[in-house]
């Protein structure tokens, strides 16, 4: 029964010390930049400062001002065209002071080596990924997300390649690899392979997806686990979150992965030693590398690290998918034609050429509203939330971030009712002609949309495709009603969500309840908006502005008079 | 005042036959000027100054005719034995960070500070009395002085004027911070000018200009002064200023060029007739901030060169009396414009040309010093031919490295050498004279990355097509080559070929 077990005072506590934003730890900087000066490193910092569109509740920041330390390795007789990274976050505690100091451990070893082509630079970026963002944008000279940096001082040339370690405590029993980036960007296959090749040359036991890889495909284990790796990559990939601080660096075409050093209480523990082998033998690759890597794979699913999906295996299906909705658009612009020409003509005149009558004329100006409508729905999802933070926040008893996600949240379900405003305001001179339009247009925006998420990032397109697609054929005005409803309900982009993370913790074997999986839901739709803001994620926007609207489409058709 | 008469009897004889008609000669004049200061942070400050100069004694005569001075004044200062008398009304606050140091500061609000004569007996009532008349005089709420807010300084506050004694008793100074000055403290302020708004530099003082800016001074000091450099005999000077400065944020629209017009929304069409002098000044100093100069526009035709408050000043001078001034154009309307001077830039540049000269861009910058120019350029990522990609295409293209040469201005002077005699690696270094020496810095080249077809499918396109080539190239050179004649119509119509056909079908001679 302390001061806090009232959750309103809690959340004003918590509210009180985000604003204050108390500096209770920061990174050390002149103990690194001399730790690194005295290794032989050419040492700047980049301060950087950013103010959050509301609160991170997750990670208590909204304020932040930080300062990234590097030290650029000067390759000899180089002129400084090209160079790698080695980038470590440190977090707002020292939970990854393990990997620093094996940072610089690799940062005296290779200063005193003479084989190195191209400068390597040493990177701790204070706030994880912020700091990670501030520093690439001012290393390109660009500004996408608002970040008010420093300029650097030191630059080393184009960034051939990165890698991002995490060490989350000394003992390290098995290193876990992480791909999947911003927008669901993927480093080149080669990178993970020369990663594999010397995990497995160290002896080290290397994860993907926190799964253990079994060598046994013979049997049923080996497959299945594959298959649940391989959904546990999908639904990463979907999420278009950076998984980590590489996925920053994919943007600015530069193949990066996050290799995190796991604890995970076996029997066999590696020093940092052989995690710091595996490192140098990569890095002593990639110097040797001519070109940037190319030659592999740039799209691919994982099932195991030495297996992998090509695009031409799993492209096809979406491309199904797709047809789906192909077909049944050109089978409502058949019914549709025929209506259009009459009973007398429909037999003869299926051709190409379509009669464009003037009754057709008006089932399309009766579209305006709708596709109007839904989309300024989608806009207000997209815009008011983060806009109107403030307002709720004065008129209800809840902190920013819920505020935004109950904003959210509202606007959504606001979305529903729509169908019952519209109908009133197109004519009703052909009401089955007018859904059939409607869902013409509807079909065909929906292929559109799920066809180009599909091309750059396969798993979301997927996902939606899977969902979206059956529900979206069978919606019509007559039949079961309530069923279709239902079904829509069930696969609307929200609810997709909802089922991903709780597919997402089944397949980490940490099943979740209902009350927990809605709190994850909402930390999740907070996460995203944040992540859109800050390093210009796509999927809140692409969910608001342009699936959501299309959703609506169809829910509208379902209730058409 | 036996002294007195004969010299006026002097001057009217040496001005009698040059003089207007007048009995006697002009014993006061008036002098008039306007100097327009453009300040450090870009606004402009304008400061009036009106001296009326009057060479009468006037405690001592019984004066009733005034010509320049006002008869509001001179009676006061006869009534109130007056000694000095400055009055000050004040808007707004002088921020010398950024205006640079004032010509006369004055507080916030109203400053009253007085001088009395050693004569009078009782100087607080005196005091009182004057400042209700003030009061009254300017409109302002000069009567709230009492002996709640007077002081009587005994080390600040000499005399400005000639004076005899400076003992304290007869000196009191009061404040009044929340005065409000406003038109009505100008309009009579005006009116003491003998050309009141009419003509002259005071056609300018526009109230609803002047109350448009970031400060507003105004303010009135009377004082004795020496008539003669001997100083036999006083005359009383009456100098009514007012400063103003305009903000160039809100004024100027963002712009830093001003003209008397943009100031106060008038400009000068005649001087005053009654001013014996009458001039505008324009301080030209070139203060060499982000390396602009300032240009006036009509050219001055001379300048007047000062020290100030302890610096060089410059000023350019327009003598409203010059005739030729004003009758060129009826009216004068200065105009200040900033000017960047033209930076002796040197800008070559060289479009390229695709695939036969590169882009050569020249440019000559002078760098202020502790500074970090950048130079960015934009350019777009372009698909080469594919046959002008190198080997290693996804190595990047190398932009080669800029050049940087410079004539750096050298600390120490170095002293001509001989050539012959000095050591081997004086002569790598081209010095041009011993106050500075040539660099040349080259940067780091550049690896851009072009988009880089995939290589692979180029092949198989290439099979592809060498595969259709090689058909149609096949059939195109059968019809070609091989040479066609007619054969003789069999004999027979359809039905007996089509016979013939089935029956070699089947195997049986064909009929």
């Amino acid at each position: 029964m302390g001061l806090l077990s009232d959750p309103v005072r809690r959340r004003a506590l918590a509210r009180l010390v985000l604003r204050l934003n108390a500096p209770l730890w920061a990174l050390p900087v002149a103990w690194l930049q001399r730790a690194m000066r005295s290794v032989g490193l050419e040492v700047y910092t980049q301060s950087f400062s950013r103010k959050l569109p509301f609160p991170d509740e997750t990670h208590e920041r909204y304020m932040v001002s930080g300062t990234n330390v590097y030290g650029i390795l000067r390759a000899p007789r180089a002129a400084s065209t090209e160079s790698l990274v080695l980038t470590v976050p440190c977090g707002s505690d020292s939970t990854n002071s393990q990997a620093v100091g094996l940072l610089l451990a690799l940062a005296a070893h290779f200063r005193g080596q003479i084989y190195w082509a191209k400068d390597i630079i040493f990177l701790v970026t204070e706030h994880d990924l912020l700091g990670t963002e501030a520093w690439l944008e001012a290393y390109h000279d660009v500004n996408v997300t608002g970040m008010q940096s420093s300029p650097l001082q030191g630059r080393a040339g184009a960034i051939q390649a990165a890698v991002a370690l995490e060490l989350s405590s000394d003992v390290v029993t098995s290193l876990d690899v992480t791909v999947e980036g911003l927008n669901g960007q993927l480093p080149n296959l080669d990178l993970l392979n020369l990663f594999q090749t010397f995990c497995q040359k160290g002896g080290l036991l290397c994860t993907l997806q926190g799964k253990l890889q079994l060598q046994d495909w013979t049997t049923l284990d080996g497959p299945l686990q594959g298959l649940q790796t391989l959904l546990l990559m999908v639904l990463r990939q979907a999420s278009g979150r950076p998984h980590g601080p590489h996925g920053l660096f994919l943007r600015y075409r530069v193949e990066a992965l996050t290799l995190r050093g796991i604890n995970s209480f076996r029997q066999y523990k590696y020093d940092l030693v052989a995690v710091g082998k595996a490192l140098e033998g990569m890095f002593r690759k990639l110097n040797h590398l001519l070109e940037r890597l190319h030659q592999s794979f740039f799209f691919y699913l994982l099932p195991a690290l030495s297996r992998f999906v090509s695009i031409g295996l799993y492209m096809p299906a979406a491309g199904f998918l797709l047809l789906v909705l192909g077909l049944k658009a050109l089978e409502l612009w058949m019914q549709l034609h025929e209506a259009g020409v009459g009973p007398e003509e429909a037999g003869d005149a299926p051709g190409p050429s379509p009669p464009l009558t003037s009754t057709q004329g008006v089932g399309l100006a009766s579209l305006v509203a709708p596709l109007l409508i839904s989309q300024a729905m989608g806009l207000a999802l997209y815009i008011l939330p983060v806009l109107g933070q403030h307002v709720a926040t004065q008129h209800f008893p809840v902190a920013e971030a819920e505020a935004v996600v109950l904003t959210l949240l509202a606007i959504y379900a606001a979305g529903l009712a729509l169908p019952h405003n519209t109908h009133r305001v197109m004519s009703t001179q052909a009401p089955d002609r007018g859904w059939m339009a409607l869902k013409l247009v509807a079909l065909i925006y929906l292929a559109l949309q799920l066809g180009c998420i599909a091309l750059t990032n396969f798993s979301l397109g997927f996902l939606l495709a899977a969902t979206m697609v059956p529900a979206a054929a069978l919606t019509k005005p007559s039949g079961p009603r309530p069923l279709y409803a239902a079904l829509l309900v069930l696969t609307s982009p929200a609810a997709t969500l909802l089922g991903s993370l709780f597919l997402w913790q089944e397949l980490q074997e940490a099943p979740l309840s209902l009350a927990e999986g809605w709190q994850l839901f909402l930390v999740a739709l907070a996460q995203g908006v944040l992540e859109h803001h800050t390093y210009g994620a796509l999927l809140f926007p692409l969910l608001s502005l342009g699936l959501y609207p299309c959703w609506l489409l169809f829910w509208n058709v379902l209730f058409w008079k | 005042m036996a002294a007195a008469v004969p010299l006026g009897l002097l001057v009217l004889l040496l001005l009698g036959p040059v003089d207007w008609g007048h009995a006697e000669p002009p014993r006061d004049s008036l002098r008039e000027e306007l100097v327009i200061t453009p300040l450090p942070s870009g606004d402009v400050a304008a400061t009036f100054q009106f001296r009326t100069r009057w060479d009468s004694e006037l405690q001592r005569e019984g004066v009733s005719h005034y010509r320049l001075f006002p008869k509001a004044l001179g009676q006061l200062i006869s009534k109130y034995s007056l000694r000095e008398l400055h009055l000050s009304f004040t808007q707004g606050f002088w921020r010398t960070r950024y205006w640079g140091p004032p010509f006369l500061q004055a507080p916030s609000g109203a400053e009253l500070w007085v001088w009395f004569q050693d004569t009078v007996t009782d100087v607080d009532k005196s005091w009182k009395e004057l400042s209700n008349v003030l009061s009254g005089i300017f409109c302002a709420s000069l009567n709230f002085i009492d002996s709640t807010n007077t002081v009587t300084p005994t080390a600040s506050f000499k005399p400005l004027g000639l004076a005899n004694d400076t003992d304290h008793y007869f000196l009191r100074y009061a404040v009044l911070p929340r005065e409000v000055v406003c038109t009505e403290n100008l309009t009579p302020w005006k009116k003491l000018l003998p050309c009141s708004s009419k003509a002259g530099l005071s056609v300018l003082l526009k109230a609803d200009r002047l109350f448009h800016t970031s400060y507003h001074s105004q303010a009135v000091h009377i004082r004795p002064v020496c008539r003669n450099a001997r100083c036999t005999s006083i005359s009383w000077e009456l100098r009514q200023t007012l400063s103003v400065v305009f903000d160039a944020f809100i004024t100027g629209q963002g712009k830093k060029d001003w003209s008397l017009f943009r100031m106060f929304s008038r400009t000068l069409t005649e001087p005053c007739p009654l001013a014996s002098e009458s001039r505008v000044y324009v301080d030209i100093t070139s203060c060499n901030q982000d390396n602009e100069t300032l240009e006036v526009n009509p050219p001055p035709t001379t300048t007047y060169q000062d020290i100030i408050l302890g610096t060089q000043k410059t000023y350019a001078v327009y003598d409203l009396l010059d005739t030729a001034l004003i009758n060129n154009s009826r009216n004068f309307n200065l105009q200040l414009k900033w000017k960047r001077p033209p930076e002796n830039g040197y800008i070559h540049y060289e479009p390229a040309q695709d695939r036969r000269q590169p882009h050569l861009l020249e440019m000559l910058i002078q760098l202020p010093a502790n500074s970090v120019t950048k130079v960015s350029i934009q350019f777009e990522r372009a698909l080469l031919k594919w046959t002008e990609y190198t080997p290693d295409p996804n190595h990047g293209f190398y932009v080669s490295p800029s050049v940087l040469s410079a004539l750096v201005p050298s600390v120490v002077a170095a002293k001509p050498v001989d050539w012959e005699g000095s050591p081997l690696f004086n002569t790598l270094f081209p010095v041009s004279d011993g106050s500075s020496y040539f660099l040349r810095l080259y940067t780091e080249p550049l690896l851009v990355n072009l988009p880089t077809p995939d290589f692979s499918m180029p092949y198989n396109v290439i099979c592809l097509t060498c595969t259709v080539v090689a058909v149609c190239y096949g059939s195109f050179y059968n019809l070609l080559t091989r040479t066609f004649h007619i054969e003789e119509p069999r004999t027979g119509g359809l039905a007996k070929r089509l016979a013939n056909l089935i029956r070699r079908a089947r195997g049986v001679p064909p009929l």
